[in-house]
């Protein structure tokens, strides 16, 4: 019973998903891209970098970078608070 | 139907091999393997967002005078959401250890009872 | 379960792979504004470098060399260090890059508009942030590595 509800649900995400992607437009024709056109213009004047993608992710985009940074320091934290030894009191 | 849309359809098909794993499947592990599945198929997905036909990467040292680049937004975004993958599944593993630690076996039908 | 690690083979030839693997992830991150790479991808060539000693070595063999007091400082230090670049510019907006195209002595000169060979003393706060963020990933991954490898093997007899 319960695998075939499941079984439902699967068919459904996945006809959900394919008839959406077939759809799309055309692979390798973006038709809004302002935004990236002004900083692949504008990186080495304002940032004076090569790397427009380093020039993205941390001037341009800085505040994403701090979060995915705070991300990583609390999994890091969770993880050596997991795995620690209780100690024994020895009076 | 286009046909030039085959990387689409395959970053969809990685995401529903994902979740086919993480919906029928008993052991721990390998669910965890299927929610890696999932985040692999939706970092391909925006990666193949960005792509300009006959574009080159986006960096200025020695480049090939005066071509088009591809888009540099969606591999700033990739970058982020591969790390945010890591620690989540870094997480989920240490999970998988204290639960074996703690019940002996790691079929998700028998941990679902508290024990003291 | 033992952890003595592998056969001889392994244990010679990693001996004198680990060090080129380090100097290797550190050109990526030092490079990160010129050539593809950056902060995230040089710190995970150095943390691969530390698996690889752990995998040869096992962690017996790795008992005495490692501190793990200060994995944590450094990773600390390059979160703390990280988020002080940031407000540094705090005058104009948040993460406002002070030392572009300033003339001054650190990371100050300016890049000719279109393809070049690169200027490596150009961008600002970038390849500061660079290093900030390399040195916490590299020794955050580290540290989470050795610590599941020694939690989860010695508990059985407890």
């Amino acid at each position: 019973m319960r695998k075939a509800l499941l079984l439902v649900i699967f068919l459904f995400v996945s006809a959900f998903l394919l008839l959406g992607v077939a759809d799309m437009r055309s692979f390798g024709e973006p038709q809004i891209a302002d935004m990236d056109d002004y900083y692949v213009a504008h990186a080495q004047g304002e940032v004076a970098v090569n790397n427009v993608v380093t020039a993205v992710v941390f001037d341009y985009r800085g505040f994403d970078t701090l979060g995915e940074a705070t991300v990583l320091f609390a999994a890091v934290v969770g993880i050596l608070a997991l795995f620690r030894k209780p100690r024994k009191e020895e009076r | 139907m286009n046909i030039g849309n085959l990387p689409f359809v395959v970053a969809a098909l990685l995401v529903l091999f994902g979740l086919y794993t993480f919906l029928f499947k008993r052991n721990l592990i390998k669910l965890v393997i299927g929610i890696t599945l999932i985040e692999t198929g939706v970092n391909l997905f925006l990666v193949t967002l960005g792509y300009r036909t006959n574009g080159i990467s986006p960096i200025y040292t020695f480049a090939p005078e005066a071509q088009k680049m591809v888009l540099p937004t969606p591999q700033a975004l990739t970058l982020t959401s591969i790390v945010i993958g890591l620690a989540t599944t870094a997480l989920l593993l240490s999970f998988a250890v204290f639960i074996h630690r703690h019940y002996g076996t790691l079929d998700v039908r028998k941990v679902k009872e508290l024990k003291g | 379960m033992k952890n003595e690690g592998m056969t001889v083979i392994v244990r010679t030839v990693t001996r004198f792979v680990y060090g080129m693997i380090i100097l290797f992830g550190f050109y990526v991150i030092m490079h990160g504004h010129l050539t593809p790479g950056g902060g995230f991808q040089g710190g995970a060539v150095v943390a691969s470098a530390f698996a690889l000693l752990l995998v040869a070595f096992g962690s017996s063999g790795l008992k005495g060399h490692v501190n793990l007091h200060w994995l944590q400082s450094i990773e600390e230090v390059g979160a703390l260090s990280f988020l002080a670049l940031a407000f540094l510019g705090i005058g104009t907006a948040f993460f406002y890059n002070l030392l572009a195209n300033s003339g001054g002595f650190l990371f100050g000169a300016s890049v000719p508009a279109g393809p070049n060979a690169g200027v490596f003393a150009a961008g600002g706060l970038v390849p500061l942030m660079n290093w900030a963020v390399g040195l916490k990933v590299m020794t955050g991954i580290s540290a989470v590595v050795i610590i599941m490898l020694i939690g989860s093997s010695k508990e059985e007899t407890e």
